[in-house]
């Protein structure tokens, strides 16, 4: 094989397939050839009928639904935020001066470990599930942006001050635009992050969402609608992801061009 | 009067970790005179773009100031455009957005600012590219945009930086006419920037040469050749005494150059 050269796009896509098939292949072998107890580790056949009667019986759609949008409601809070903060940080380096530290210590907190702290501080409402992820996500997505915009070519800023940009008009003139790709893939990985951190927050004391199902499932031993409900945050992460990378296509066609 | 005045510009980079200082330019005066076409023709490293960057206002003076149209630089400034060394354009912008950027600036009413912008777009040759990005045309017609970018602002100086560098013979003779056919017609005071003697020559008024680094102005020599300029110009007698001149001088400080490592 010849490194980097690239692949026609049908093979490509019979390749991604071909490893979810060979994947659900060795599973049912497992389970449906006896190897593993079925307490331990559900078989696809199983995992498809609790699936449907999750849907059908339990109303899981409505859990899908909340989950959905505390990652979403939690994410853009945090967005919002991190954003605008990470760049006046890559721009200002006071302002970077002043924050990058506390941010860099901040970052490593985990944000799991906040759950119990802020239901004695926000109770076991929907606002607590949002500060969770706001927390796991808002301190990475303000030091990965201070760092893209800090990495802005000089040349371009340059250019811009000898056309007759001020400092704020570098900024939004230079700084955003060149790096509203990168902004943009940064969002895009740490919206996979704020999934984890949701699924936590469910975990512990929430009476809806997909984390609650599946603890919920725990004490039933009912591991089919575990892994039903985990494969449907896959698929949920995947769709999205898609939805990501075609907006992003979209909006900076200038990269690919 | 002089358009620009560089008096006694120096300048010393401070050495990092522990190293010496480097000194990229030796006190340095030159005044240019409004309309007049500057070349300066040195060996690499010998601070060419060092005293460019300092005349933009993107760098400050060790010692010596500029005083350009009258007034001291203190920073970059819409009196004096620049086209870099490397391409900078704005690669999210299309060919005609970049050139628009500075008259953006300048907060013109927008059927003005298109005007100005296509007509450059005209001059440079670019029509049918409006809508292309950076990232789709040519390291030539990168540079003839940026050349539009610079001048539509319409500054009173223009800078050049090796603006034809990255480019082949051809393309580069054919750039140079386009450039001269602009200023043959605006009129425009230039500093060009170059390590070509065929092309300083060709586009002066006065060729300016610079030692080996650190470097200083070596000499000063005016280029009578007569205006409009065309490419046969360079096969005159006039022409290669100039050429022969010039060589002899800069294969000296190219010599000392290589001789320092
Ligand atoms: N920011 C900097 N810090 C330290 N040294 C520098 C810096 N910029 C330039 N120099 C040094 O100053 C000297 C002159 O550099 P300059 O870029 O002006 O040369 P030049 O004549 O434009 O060369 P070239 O023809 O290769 O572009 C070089 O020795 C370079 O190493
Ligand atoms: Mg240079």
């Amino acid at each position: 094989m010849q490194p980097l050269e690239p692949i026609p796009r049908r093979a490509r896509i019979a390749l991604g397939i071909l490893f979810f098939v060979l994947f659900v292949g060795a599973w049912a072998i497992a389970t449906l050839g006896g190897f593993v107890s079925p307490t331990f580790l559900a078989d696809p056949v199983t995992m498809v009928k609790d699936g449907v009667y999750l849907l059908t019986e339990q109303g899981f759609l409505a859990d899908i639904g909340v989950t959905v949008w505390r990652v979403v409601g939690g994410f853009v809070m945090a967005a919002a935020v991190a954003v605008p903060l990470g760049i006046a940080m890559g721009a200002y380096k006071p302002v970077e001066a002043l924050l990058e530290p506390f941010v860099s210590f901040a970052r490593y907190l985990p944000a799991s470990a906040f759950v119990p702290l802020l239901i004695l501080w926000a109770g076991i409402g929907e606002l607590q599930k949002l500060l969770v992820i706001f927390i796991g996500s808002v301190f990475q997505i303000v030091l990965m942006v201070a760092v893209a915009v800090a990495a802005t070519r000089r040349d371009l800023v340059e250019a811009a001050y000898t056309l007759g940009a001020d400092d704020a008009g570098v900024v939004r003139r230079v700084l955003i635009p060149a790096n509203a790709p990168d902004i943009a893939e940064i969002l895009r990985l740490v919206l996979g992050w704020a999934w984890t951190y949701v699924i936590v927050a469910e975990l512990i004391g929430a009476s809806s969402g997909i984390g609650y199902m599946i603890i919920n499932s725990q004490a039933l031993m009912a591991t089919g609608q575990i892994i039903f409900g985990i494969i449907v945050i896959g698929l949920i992460g995947l769709v999205s992801d898609f939805a990501f990378k075609w907006l992003n296509r979209r909006l900076f066609a200038w990269r690919l061009a | 009067m002089n358009e620009l005045e560089i008096s006694e510009v120096s300048r010393v980079f401070p050495g990092a970790g522990g190293r010496p200082p480097v000194v990229a330019l030796q006190p340095t005066t030159l005044k240019v005179a409004r309309n007049d076409f500057v070349t300066i023709l040195g060996p690499s490293g010998c601070g060419k773009s060092t005293l460019l960057r300092i005349v933009a206002g993107l760098d400050k003076p060790t010692t010596g100031a500029v005083i350009a149209g009258g007034r001291e630089v203190t920073g970059p400034g819409v009196d004096r455009g620049m086209v870099f060394q490397s391409y900078t354009l704005f690669p999210w912008l299309t060919v005609r957005e970049n050139i628009a950027f500075g008259l953006r600036e300048k907060r013109l009413g927008e059927k003005e600012k298109w005007e100005i912008v296509d007509d450059f777009v005209e001059k440079v040759g670019l029509r049918g590219f409006e809508a292309h990005w950076p990232k789709q045309l040519s390291g030539g017609m990168q540079q003839r945009t940026a050349i539009a970018r610079a001048l539509a602002n319409d500054p009173r100086v223009l800078l050049l930086d090796e603006p034809f560098g990255a480019l082949d013979n051809q393309t580069r003779a054919l750039m140079q006419e386009l450039l001269l056919g602009i200023w043959e017609r605006e009129q425009k005071t230039v500093l060009f920037v170059t390590h070509d003697i065929e092309e300083a020559v060709f586009m002066a008024s006065r060729v300016v040469t610079m030692t080996a680094r650190p470097g200083r102005i070596k000499s000063v020599t005016p280029v009578d050749l007569p205006h409009p300029r065309h490419y046969t110009v360079k096969a005159s007698p006039e022409f290669s005494a100039l050429r022969l001149k010039l060589t002899e001088e800069i294969r000296s400080e190219a010599l000392a150059a290589a001789a320092e490592g």
